[in-house]
């Protein structure tokens, strides 16, 4: 490992920076702080996402299953087991890295586009069971009746239920030990592992390395903190339908780690802010915001295909 | 009654299930030479009926059945050169993101122009009425699809077997490159590989269109189990694709009357065996992926 550089401590600091003091100026902006709340949730799925996608050079198609499972776990519980966000979002997030578990050892045997369309399908059957289920899980109309409750500490109470800003410091928290927890998996032997299987999958074979292990850890990793992201966005929304699993939501987070950059850590984040702000603003704007999120698509890989943080980082080396 | 009921649920599955292998087979030629997995394709589908739906009062059901696979083709060709054939060569990633973006462009503008109602297409009514009266099911209509499948998937099976393009495209499945160097126009092979794609789509468009109902979700609903189909027959055997397909349409059609719940999960489950015991596919070749 190289030696502290305090340039490189930039961009974190930056982040941090606007991340921490988002509730200030987000108003101030024209946006609210449910967008920005929205912002990290996602970020976070991107990011998660990025692990397997950017890190492992793994291509998945299909992590909106694993991000909707999260978000049905914790409504379920909420709804039909106890009323705690805590062991709801414990549920939850089990419930994905379960399922991950499990499909894991049938897939990582395949490779490049097929791996794709397996993964896609996979995904699927949970968009069925969310979407058939009716009587359990609302069916179309999705899973309502329940709300986020106050988490008790013992010694004290968080009231994430109603105040905005007192959710987005919540989220905010389990986003950044999330996030700490995957930049260390990758500073550690295990992640720089990742990163030479995706380089030169054969070379690392060649040196002993189990790499069908390594992806299923990755994808494991990746699936596991997806839930996690899951969990926060049904508890933001009080809300979840079968649309967060559907097999275009899995694409929109790719098409986030693209915009920003899977190159980089951050990256992914910066693309779902992006993604997350143009929709918004798309969808209130225009009935055919599909065609232009389609054209977002068209643009950012015909144009931009390393993505915002990718144009930074090759003009500072020019 | 009992029989006739698995029998009618049988020839459903069928009819379904050739829709199904008609995609399949058209996503598998692409993936197979171009290493792109065209999300856009269940766009094209329904561009494919919604123009056999706008020119059939002019020229009649039939000139609909012939003119409107080919405009789609034609679509296919354009977007092909211009598009997609700009990333080839870079990581999978991009040309699934560009299909991906398409397949919005190209559900939403079918929205666009002909509204997110669905519109009936004329099909000619001595084709709907059925042919006895014991088995109500058969319908012209149904002996038609059937037959015209058969066709279609009978004359690209004598494409790729017996004509010269035939073999360079099963060439370039296994070795671009080297196709590349013996003077094979690589451009122009995928551009015709993937405008041969899109004009079993147009097909499966039309037919579907008179079957099924035509709204602008019309092709995003069979993509799916078209995946499935080509997963469970092995990518690069367009044999196994279509039998894929066959497969999962009976399979789902047998379960709807047994569990009607498990009407979609079934193929799924099927892959997912498929996937255990044999990861290549039924006729797929073994380390090709």
């Amino acid at each position: 490992m190289s030696g502290f550089d305090l340039r490189k401590q930039v961009p974190n600091v930056v982040v941090w920076l606007l991340l921490l003091t988002m509730p200030l100026w987000m108003n101030a902006v024209g946006g609210y702080t449910q967008l920005g709340t929205q912002v990290v949730v996602m970020g976070l799925a991107a990011m998660s996402l990025n692990f397997l996608l950017g890190y492992t050079g793994v291509l998945s198609f299909g992590h909106a299953a694993y991000f909707g499972l999260g978000a049905y776990g914790v409504g379920m519980t909420i709804r039909y087991l106890v009323p705690s966000t805590g062991i709801g979002m414990l549920v939850g997030t089990g419930v994905g890295a379960l399922a991950a578990a499990i499909i894991g050892p049938m897939i990582v045997r395949l490779r490049g586009v097929y791996f794709a369309m397996v993964t896609i399908a996979f995904a699927q059957v949970f968009y069925f069971v969310a979407f058939r289920w009716n009587h359990v899980t609302g069916g179309d109309d999705g899973l309502t009746n329940w709300t986020r409750e106050p988490i008790n500490f013992g010694f004290a109470t968080l009231h994430i239920e109603q105040d905005p800003v007192t959710f987005y410091y919540f989220v905010l928290a389990i986003f950044a030990v999330a996030v700490a927890v995957m930049a260390l998996l990758l500073q550690s032997p295990f992640g720089r592992t990742l990163i030479a299987i995706r380089e030169n999958e054969r070379r690392t074979r060649f040196l002993g390395i189990n790499v069908n292990f390594h992806i299923w850890a990755s994808w494991l990793i990746s699936c596991t903190f997806m839930a996690l992201s899951g969990t926060l966005y049904a508890l933001l929304n009080n809300f979840v339908d079968p649309r967060a699993l559907y097999w275009t939501q899995s694409g929109v987070f790719v098409i986030m780690c693209v915009l920003g950059g899977m190159r980089s850590f951050w990256g992914p984040l910066v693309g779902a802010a992006i993604y997350v702000v143009l929709q918004d603003y798309l969808s209130s704007a225009t009935p055919n915001w599909m065609s232009f999120i389609g054209l977002v698509f068209v643009v950012a890989v015909l144009f931009f295909p390393r993505g915002v943080l990718g144009i930074f980082r090759r003009k500072s080396v020019e | 009654m009992m029989t006739q009921l698995i029998l009618f649920n049988i020839a459903n599955g069928l009819i379904i299930g050739a829709f199904y292998a008609l995609m399949a087979i058209g996503l598998s030629l692409i993936m197979s030479l171009s290493d792109v997995i065209n999300f856009a394709h269940g766009g094209f589908l329904a561009v494919g009926a919604y123009i056999a739906y706008t020119l059939s009062p002019y020229i009649g059901f039939w000139g609909g059945l012939v003119v409107a696979p080919v405009l789609t083709a034609l679509l296919g060709l354009i977007v092909e050169k211009f598009l997609i054939s700009r990333v080839y060569g870079r990581d999978p990633l991009y040309s699934l993101l560009l299909t991906f973006g398409l397949a919005f462009i190209l559900e939403d503008g079918t929205r666009m122009i002909w509204g997110a109602q669905s519109v009936p297409y004329a099909v000619p009514n001595w084709l709907m009425s059925p042919l006895s009266s014991q088995y109500f099911f058969l319908t012209g209509y149904r002996l038609l699809m059937i037959a015209l499948v058969a066709i279609a998937v009978g004359g690209l099976f004598w494409v790729m077997n017996k004509t010269r393009l035939g073999l360079r495209i099963r060439a370039g499945t296994l070795d671009l490159e080297t196709v590349s160097v013996l003077g094979v126009n690589v451009r122009v092979l995928r551009n015709l590989n993937f405008g041969i794609g899109i004009y079993l789509a147009g097909l499966a468009g039309v037919l579907a269109a008179g079957q099924l109902g035509l709204q602008p979700t019309i092709g995003a609903s069979l993509i799916m189990p078209s995946f499935v189909a080509i997963i469970i027959g092995g990518l690069g055997s367009l044999l196994g694709t279509l039998l894929g397909g066959l497969l999962i349409g009976v399979a789902s059609a047998l379960t709807s009357v047994f569990v009607p719940s498990g009407t979609e999960a079934v193929m799924y489950v099927m892959m997912a065996l498929v996937l255990l015991v044999r990861p290549q596919g039924l006729l797929g070749e073994e380390g090709r992926f």
